[in-house]
């Protein structure tokens, strides 16, 4: 991998919230077509450390580039134009329209401008079909037209994915996507993760260490704010230190 | 829980009663009622603006009036220098009053637009509470000055001795000049119709539904408010100016926030976010006032009563009491 230049990386990035240092010199790369779990124990940092990189916080200090693009003082809304697909820990959607519709808007941003004012959106084929095409990749065309609110918790989870899907991103941010899903329910998008990498590289964060064994190239563990160890899934199992900090017990 | 040909149906309604009731009025020989149908029509126009930024954008603008004082000062100002003979500026070059409509209209609507780019750049920043706040203190900071600056009558305020003219119709004839607002106000609830189908309409409700998603997909939120809070104060700038007209009169009550509350009333009344909300709250607004406002002066009291009533049990306003709650596609 070593003659691979990086999609995303991530220099000494610190930030802290009073003298709490919730993200504490850390250091990452993501090379294209790799799944990089980040994991850690709760209130490690990892969700600050996906809100700097997403621009939801502006980090202390430290750099964090993308596509060779220094993000410094980007927002939200320009970073995800610049490629990061992003899904939230706990969903986010818009509730009131329809699985379809918020797939859709995530096509219109996609496709331009959203000062478009008199073009109807719901005869609009350009962004119907190509939303339509997300919602079954991830096996949601049936429940198209169901508002996000009436979606059941797993269908929000494939949803969020959808739309980071219709995004075309050049790299996912996906934050616990495993989060509150049954056992097959884990089990079907941790084969869907396991294609997806080749379309553009995951940043995962997950709970879920049956899908992160499986799943993840490269493991950095996070504890307190820390990098306390990065490598492969073998290295990181036989870690000592994760062991202690983390795994504990499940481990062995 | 959907019926949207219901809705339809209420709307057509509401439009057609709104058509008849001036024509009923002069046959009966009260013309009267011509005058509160075309302030039905007006005010509903204010409504319309405040609930393309309420109802679509969840904007909750506390300071509307600012919008609709402008339309109507810009409407006031203009009659005056021009029934005066004075030009309003004569450097660097000269500029006249006029009593043209359709230049008087575009102008209300430009003045209010700017005034909400400036106060909207500033209080878009914040949300909730702070907001409210916010959109508040410039409509009194507008209205406070209009009340000390001398030069349009202050707190007197400004007469419009011949109502403004518009090409071939004699707008003092008080059935025409109803018809002009009513054609005003189908007109732009067409346009507020298409808006909240477009993309930019999508991005709107999506910005009030869910902002972080809205960012998440690439759309600054901030923009898309920025823009709808824009075209909604134009909308309340047109209906300003209408005002103006219909009572050849305009002074800083126009300004108040007596007048934001009442704006934020028509929309709550009639439903939010509903097409024709505005027009069946306005219209219920006019009703109490004159049946209860002969009674007594507090007649206020039942509309706060009904407004009560409307907040605590029919979320979706009269609109919504017979529709039922609103859809997305």
């Amino acid at each position: 991998m070593a003659d691979k230049k990086p999609i995303l990386t991530i220099k000494n990035l610190y930030k802290s919230f009073g003298a709490l240092k919730a993200t504490d010199d850390v250091s990452l790369d993501l090379y294209e077509g790799e799944i990089h779990a980040l994991i850690g124990p709760n209130g490690a940092g990892k969700s600050t450390l996906i809100k700097q990189i997403s621009g939801d916080y502006q980090s202390d200090s430290g750099s964090i580039h993308f596509l060779d693009q220094d993000l410094a003082g980007l927002g939200v809304a320009e970073r995800a134009r610049a490629g990061l697909g992003r899904t939230f820990q706990v969903s986010s959607l818009a509730l009131e329209f329809s699985a379809l519709r918020n797939v859709m808007l995530a096509v219109q941003s996609k496709s331009g401008s959203s000062f478009k004012f008199f073009k109807s959106v719901q005869k609009d084929a350009d962004l119907i079909e190509p939303a339509m095409q997300m919602l079954k990749e991830v096996g949601l065309e049936g429940r198209a037209d169901i508002p996000a609110a009436e979606l059941s918790h797993g269908e929000r989870r494939q949803l969020e994915v959808a739309i980071a899907l219709a995004l075309k991103p050049k790299a996912f941010l996906l934050d616990e996507p495993m989060a509150g899903l049954g056992p097959a329910g884990s089990k079907n998008l941790t084969g869907f993760l396991d294609q997806l990498r080749h379309q553009a590289p995951i940043l995962l964060v997950e709970h879920d260490m049956d899908a992160v064994f499986a799943l993840a190239d490269r493991i950095s563990v996070l504890v307190y704010g820390r990098i306390i160890a990065a490598g492969t899934v073998d290295e990181i199992r036989g870690n000592p230190l994760v062991r202690e900090a983390y795994l504990g017990e499940e481990a062995s | 829980m959907v019926n949207l040909s219901r809705e339809n149906g209420f709307n057509f309604l509401l439009a057609a009663g709104l058509l008849i009731i001036p024509f009923i009025a002069q046959s009966m020989d009260e013309p009267f009622g011509i005058t509160l149908a075309t302030r039905v029509a007006v005010l509903a126009l204010a409504g319309v603006g405040l609930n393309l930024a309420l109802g679509s954008g969840g904007l909750v603008s506390f300071g509307h009036a600012a919008f609709f004082g402008l339309g109507g000062y810009v409407a006031g100002i203009l009659a005056h220098h021009a029934l005066n003979y004075e030009p309003i500026m004569l450097s660097p070059f000269e500029i006249n009053g006029t009593t043209e409509m359709l230049i008087i209209w575009p102008l209300a609507m430009l003045v209010s637009g700017l005034a909400a780019l400036l106060i909207g750049y500033f209080s878009l920043r914040t949300s909730g509470v702070y907001f409210i706040m916010i959109t508040l203190a410039f409509a009194q900071m507008i209205y406070y000055f209009a009340i000390s600056w001398p030069a349009y009558g202050g707190e007197d305020g400004l007469p419009i001795y011949l109502r403004n003219t518009f090409p071939g119709v004699n707008t003092m004839d008080p059935i025409s000049f109803f018809l002009i607002a009513y054609v005003i106000l189908l007109l732009v609830i067409a346009l507020v119709h298409v808006l909240n189908n477009s993309r930019f309409g999508a991005a709107l409700q999506a910005a009030r539904q869910n902002d972080e998603r809205l960012s998440a997909v690439g759309i600054a939120p901030f923009n898309i408010r920025l823009v709808a809070f824009v075209i909604s104060a134009m909308i309340t700038g047109l209906a300003g100016a209408l005002q103006a007209d219909l009572l050849k009169f305009v002074d800083p009550s126009a300004l108040s926030w007596h007048m934001s509350g009442e704006i934020m009333i028509f929309v709550i009344l009639g439903g939010v976010g509903r097409l024709f909300g505005p027009v069946a709250g306005a219209a219920l607004f006019i009703l109490f006032e004159s049946i209860f406002g002969g009674m007594t002066e507090y007649w206020m009291l039942f509309l706060g009563a009904v407004l009560l009533i409307v907040v605590l049990f029919a979320r979706g306003g009269l609109v919504g009491f017979i529709a039922g709650k609103a859809r997305h596609g």
